[in-house]
């Protein structure tokens, strides 16, 4: 039986009085895969969000490696878990080499000259060997988000969180971008990933949660989820990814 | 033109030029400071602090700087507070040049993508850490040009400072044509001097706007 990295207690969150995340309750166990689904709008983002306190819980608990988060040092505990977002969020005015190593020097005071091969091997890794000195205006899409990765891996973090990170993506990058993430799988990275991409979903889970009105509305294995769909709002959920199911007029 | 007459006061002017100078750039590096503090304050939510720095800039902005430079040369020491000329200048200058450097800056932590704060807290970055590595160049290369043109309107409001006795580049020409009348020898050299304070002052800021620009900082252009 693995560790549990992550465990989230009858978390709450509300904004403007209207409750977003109404009592949520799982954990993660190391090396476990879990995609979150669920209808825009949903609470997928404010989830991962309240995990590494972008956003503050309204109640509940969220427990790290046993450990309560928040309340004390979230800048330690946001050293332990990575986070990417949909959005390129390189900083624009560094090249990719700076991007990578800002974190593991300033944050965590590693030595300049290890954090940087040990960057460049990593890139070299995603296919980006030749960009070290490149800025992030100067990438496309795709490359910058296989950056982004990286650069949150550099900070060797417990578990990372992916906010749908092909989302703003051209189809043609998409796939370089979710191979990266499922090399990290196989490698047996811990990771929280809300995507919409429903076939790389069931690739890559090893559970899959969908959320609905801020509650866990079905939670299973990716092939018991996406193919025998247990309540009739999952049902739907993944009927409006079926495109056979639109009838021409 | 008499060119004996402009060879013969040019050390006035070059005098009185550096009076210019130096108070201007004490009153620009002191407003920097002022802004610094303002905008600092009001990006922080500071309480009440932040309202009176908003009523600061509203109030140092819509006032003329001779206005107050009188306030202050004229008007303190009825309350008995005397300061000498000099102070007062700088003084003005400073309350005057600290709201649009506030505003200047202001416009470029503005400018700074609020995802930008959030990534680099996500990557384990303190506050002040996130702040000097990430949000603080972005910033400083947008509000470069605002800043760049503050700067030299500072220096140009310098040339009411004659009207508290101080020795400057106004007050040697309107001196000149006083007592010789040569009133068009008097303000050539007056224009070319303070040309010549601001033209360099000009492009050593659109120079650093082009330097930042071209390595890949702010969203100019
Ligand atoms: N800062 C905020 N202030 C007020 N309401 C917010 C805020 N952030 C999110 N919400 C609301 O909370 C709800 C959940 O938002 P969230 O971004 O978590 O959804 P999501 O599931 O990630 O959606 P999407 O798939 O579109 O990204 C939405 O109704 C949203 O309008
Ligand atoms: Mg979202």
């Amino acid at each position: 039986m693995e560790k549990t990295v992550l465990e989230i207690r009858n978390l709450t969150k509300r904004f403007d009085g209207a409750g977003v995340l109404n009592d949520i309750s799982f954990s993660v166990r190391e090396g476990e895969v879990i995609v979150i689904v669920g209808a825009s709008g949903c609470g997928k983002s404010t989830l991962l969000r309240c995990i590494n306190r972008l956003e503050q819980p309204d109640g509940g608990e969220i427990l790290l490696d046993g450990k309560p988060v928040g309340g004390g040092d979230m800048v330690a505990v946001r050293r332990q878990i990575g986070m990417v977002f949909q959005s390129y969020d390189l900083f624009p005015h560094m090249d990719v080499l700076g991007n990578l190593s800002l974190g593991p020097v300033q944050a965590l005071k590693r030595p300049k000259a290890e954090v940087e091969a040990e960057a460049k091997a990593a890139l070299a890794r995603v296919g980006l060997a030749d960009k070290l000195h490149a800025l992030p205006r100067q990438l496309s899409g795709g490359q910058k988000q296989r950056v982004a990765l990286v650069r949150a891996l550099l900070m060797h973090p417990r578990m990372l969180l992916l906010d749908e990170i092909t989302a703003a993506l051209d189809p043609e990058m998409v796939r370089e971008v979710l191979n990266v993430v499922l090399d990290l799988a196989r490698d047996g990275m811990t990771m929280l990933i809300v995507t919409h991409e429903m076939r790389f979903a069931e690739a890559v889970a090893d559970r899959v949660i969908f959320l609905d009105g801020g509650h866990i509305a079905e939670e299973g294995a990716p092939d018991q989820f996406f193919h025998h769909p247990q309540t009739e709002r999952a049902r739907q959920f993944l009927n409006t990814f079926e495109f056979d199911s639109i009838k021409k007029s | 033109m008499d060119t004996e007459f402009m060879r013969k006061f040019l050390p006035m002017y070059v005098k009185a030029a550096g009076l210019t100078l130096r108070l201007g750039a004490a009153g620009i590096l002191l407003s920097l400071v002022v802004g610094a503090v303002c905008c600092w304050v009001r990006f922080a939510k500071v309480p009440v602090v932040r309202r009176v720095a908003g009523a600061y800039i509203e109030l140092a902005r819509n006032t003329p700087l001779l206005v107050q430079l009188f306030f202050l040369y004229f008007g303190l020491p009825k309350v008995g507070i005397k300061l000498s000329a000099e102070t007062c200048a700088v003084t003005g200058l400073t309350f005057l040049g600290g709201a649009y450097m506030a505003e200047a800056l202001r416009s470029g932590m503005e400018a700074v993508d609020p995802v930008q704060n959030e990534a680099g807290l996500c990557l384990g970055l303190t506050p002040a850490q996130n702040l000097r590595f990430v949000i603080l160049p972005q910033a400083l290369a947008t509000a470069i040009p605002a800043i760049g043109a503050n700067a030299v309107f500072l220096i140009k409001e310098t040339s009411v400072f004659s009207a508290v006795a101080l020795v400057d580049l106004m007050y040697v020409a309107k001196d000149l044509i006083g007592m010789y009348y040569k009133t068009d020898e008097a303000l050539l050299m007056l224009t070319v001097a303070y040309l010549a304070l601001l033209l360099p002052l000009s492009i050593a800021f659109s120079l650093l706007e082009r330097r930042l620009r071209h390595a890949g900082f702010g969203r100019a252009v």
